[in-house]
């Protein structure tokens, strides 16, 4: 049946064509996102090294010496840490290896109790601490490192800190501005919002120098005045745009219906729009968090005392510092990294979503 | 609150919900005022003055135009102005291409295509001093990962082809001629921050085009060039303006891996880099805002040039008129 086998096998062909197509692709995306891990793998790998394999070939042999990470937070060796009747700990407290450099350069007990002649703990002193003022002291170590140097316990805090004033100050400042220009109607409102994405082709540098001038003249510099405050005042171009574009798609029905029941408009934005663009607050979220975190110019500008630095800052610290340590150095960028990554990886079905949205298509 | 002030002074409807607009967008008009339009001429102004940034605004000299004079005698800024024009020229197509490539492979209707495309968006989040470091170990000479990979790959030939000569892989960071390169390839890793654009412009191709596209015999490749390409070139266009912006501005991954000079041989000098170093560390701020302000002007003209040749995108809406 030549008839009818004909359009069968060319329906089958057909078919197969795709199917090898799709298995071609499957085949190309599997090899390029290889590519793109390993990076990260290697650098896992790495920080789980001992310091003399860090460059060994092939790279996969791991030694899993996971007491890397419980060092890279410190720059300077770990902490001694008292214990409670004001003695310093023979054996560290928790979290801590036996064994490790800062107890073998601090050597016996005695060595550490005269050691803190550089930092505030008075452990030498012959009166007794209280168990309250041990504590105290055990977590200033713990956050400070022994020698107050900062440790990136501290640099965590503090990069988490600017981050969440700036998702506040942005996420508050950019949805009113945003609210402003898509639904409330008022003199001028065109030309300003041109004004608004005109600002997005300023390049930061620009406005870096008079900025750093005006901040370091009110003696904001050394402060996370000037990393956390101009989050309140707009919260940037490209979130009010984005934010605008969320707004417009919502129906001017809901509005009026509002409207009509007495909602004021504060009240609609407040219970019926920000309700209804929670993808497109998520996506500004995350762009701010990821921002913020990877922020390295305006930390290295405007902070200096180490106990300020961000998590960017105390990388280049330690690089500076301990050039050498490989396997810690790859540990404390996976440090760095890590919260970035669960961050992303909770926030990111909202992304492709609120970045279609923005209208991009004009 | 407002609607018992407004009845109170008899503000009309439309008044009351001008002043409310006002009222909304005044965060973004004080921050326009003190961190946009402010420091903007307030730099402009600097860049015709002197000053090292320590002493009060009476130690501001004016200096007229000795700054642009003084960027046409600087070696550096020629360097400067040009490791960033190769820089831009190469990653910005190249990255580009390759954004829309793996934006096509990623719009496949695989079950696990979500994790791919995690995959790749993920490196584009972590460009930061951390993923510099990574990478300044990766393109490290003898040890690097990179270099690994190019010296096995010519130890396979070899062992196949005798005949052929076996090569090494380049010193990169140390070397001015492979260090540009070196920062192009870094740049590919953040190419999922593109694709994942290109990928919400794919997805908002209708599915009648390519159906209509199939009917009237057009195989895969045509559908691509007629239907694909004009649909996604609004966003194509977006993405080269907001790439090529973004290229003119590399910093973290310049200042890391060079160790804050542009290192080797100012091969890696880049031009914000040199702003900063001028600015910052030499504490010319005259020059660096003059500086600043012809970063501005390059990349003015350049989003100019490109709307005024932007005769390739294709607008959806237009048809209607």
């Amino acid at each position: 049946m030549p008839t009818a086998s004909q359009p069968n096998a060319f329906w089958l062909s057909k078919r197969r064509q795709a199917g090898a197509r799709d298995a071609l692709a499957f085949t190309v995306i599997m090899v390029l996102s290889i590519l793109m891990i390993i990076p990260l793998a290697w650098m896992i790998a790495i920080s789980l090294k001992e310091p003399q394999n860090v460059f060994q070939m092939p790279p996969w042999n791991v030694d899993w010496k996971w007491s890397n990470y419980s060092e890279a937070w410190y720059l300077q060796g770990k902490p001694q840490y008292l214990s409670l009747d004001g003695e310093p700990a023979a054996a560290p407290a928790p979290a801590q290896a036996p064994g490790q450099a800062s107890a073998a350069a601090a050597g016996a007990p005695e060595a550490v109790s005269a050691s803190p002649s550089g930092s505030a703990a008075p452990a030498a002193s012959d009166e007794k601490m209280s168990t309250t003022e041990i504590m105290m002291e055990n977590v200033r170590r713990f956050i400070m490192g022994q020698d107050n140097k900062g440790s990136f316990w501290l640099y965590l805090w503090n990069t988490l800190f600017i981050t969440a004033v700036n998702v506040v100050g942005v996420l508050a400042s950019s949805a009113v501005v945003a609210y402003a220009f898509a639904r409330l109607r008022f003199p001028g409102r065109g030309w300003l919002f041109v004004l608004v994405l005109a600002t997005m082709m300023v390049p930061n540098q620009v406005t870096m120098i008079p900025t750093f001038i005006l901040f370091s003249k009110m003696g904001w510099t050394n402060t996370f005045l000037p990393l956390t405050l101009p989050a309140f005042f707009g919260g940037g171009a490209y979130n009010i745009f984005l934010l605008r574009q969320f707004f417009m798609s919502i129906p001017p029905d809901l509005d009026d219906a509002a409207k009509i029941d007495g909602c004021s408009t504060f009240g609609i934005f407040w219970r019926i729009m920000l309700p209804l663009t929670k993808p497109a607050l998520i996506t500004v979220a995350v762009f701010c968090v990821v921002y913020n975190w990877n922020d390295f110019m305006n930390p290295l500008i405007y902070l200096n005392d180490s106990h300020m630095f961000t998590l960017s800052l105390g990388l280049t610290q330690f690089r500076s510092l301990y050039g050498t340590q490989t396997h810690l150095m790859m540990a404390a960028s996976t440090i760095t990294l890590m919260p970035l990554m669960i961050i992303f990886l909770i926030g990111q079905r909202y992304f492709i979503q609120g970045i279609a949205t923005t209208g991009l298509k004009g | 609150m407002a609607e018992s002030v407004a009845r109170r002074s008899g503000l009309s409807g439309l008044q009351k919900e001008a002043l409310t607009g006002y009222l909304f967008i005044s965060p973004w008009v004080l921050g326009f005022l003190f961190f946009m339009g402010g420091p903007i001429l307030f730099s402009l102004a600097l860049s015709f003055a002197e000053w090292n940034g320590i002493g009060g605004l009476d130690s501001v000299r004016w200096v007229g135009l000795d700054n642009f004079h003084q960027m046409t005698v600087d070696h550096r800024f020629y360097t400067a102005v040009w490791n960033t024009f190769y820089f831009t020229s190469v990653s910005v197509p190249v990255g580009m291409v390759a954004g829309v490539l793996v934006a096509l492979l990623m719009n496949q209707k695989f079950k696990s295509i979500a994790i791919f495309r995690t995959i790749f968006y993920l490196p584009s989040v972590m460009a930061g001093v951390a993923s510099s470091i990574l990478f300044y170990f990766i393109f490290h000479p003898s040890n690097g990962l990179l270099n690994f990979a190019i010296n096995g790959f010519s130890h396979l030939l070899t062992s196949i082809f005798p005949a052929l000569p076996s090569f090494q892989g380049p010193e990169w960071l140390g070397n001015p001629a492979w260090a540009k390169p070196a920062y192009i390839i870094m740049s590919l890793w953040g190419v999922g921050s593109g694709m994942i654009i290109y990928l919400a412009g794919l997805q908002g191709i209708p599915e009648q085009l390519y159906e209509a596209a199939e009917i009237d015999g057009a195989d895969k490749w045509q559908q691509f060039l007629n239907v694909t390409l004009p649909m996604l070139s609004p966003v194509i266009f977006f993405n080269l303006i907001l790439s090529l912006i973004g290229s003119f501005q590399v910093f973290t991954q310049a200042f890391i891996l060079s160790g804050g000079n542009g290192a080797p041989a100012d091969a890696a000098l880049f031009y914000v880099l040199y702003v900063y170093q001028v600015a910052f560390q030499f504490h010319q701020f005259g020059y660096g805002s003059a500086m600043a302000w012809v970063l501005f002007i390059i990349i003015m003209l350049a989003t100019l040039i490109q709307f005024k040749f932007s005769g390739w995108v294709y607008y959806e809406g237009e048809l209607k008129n």
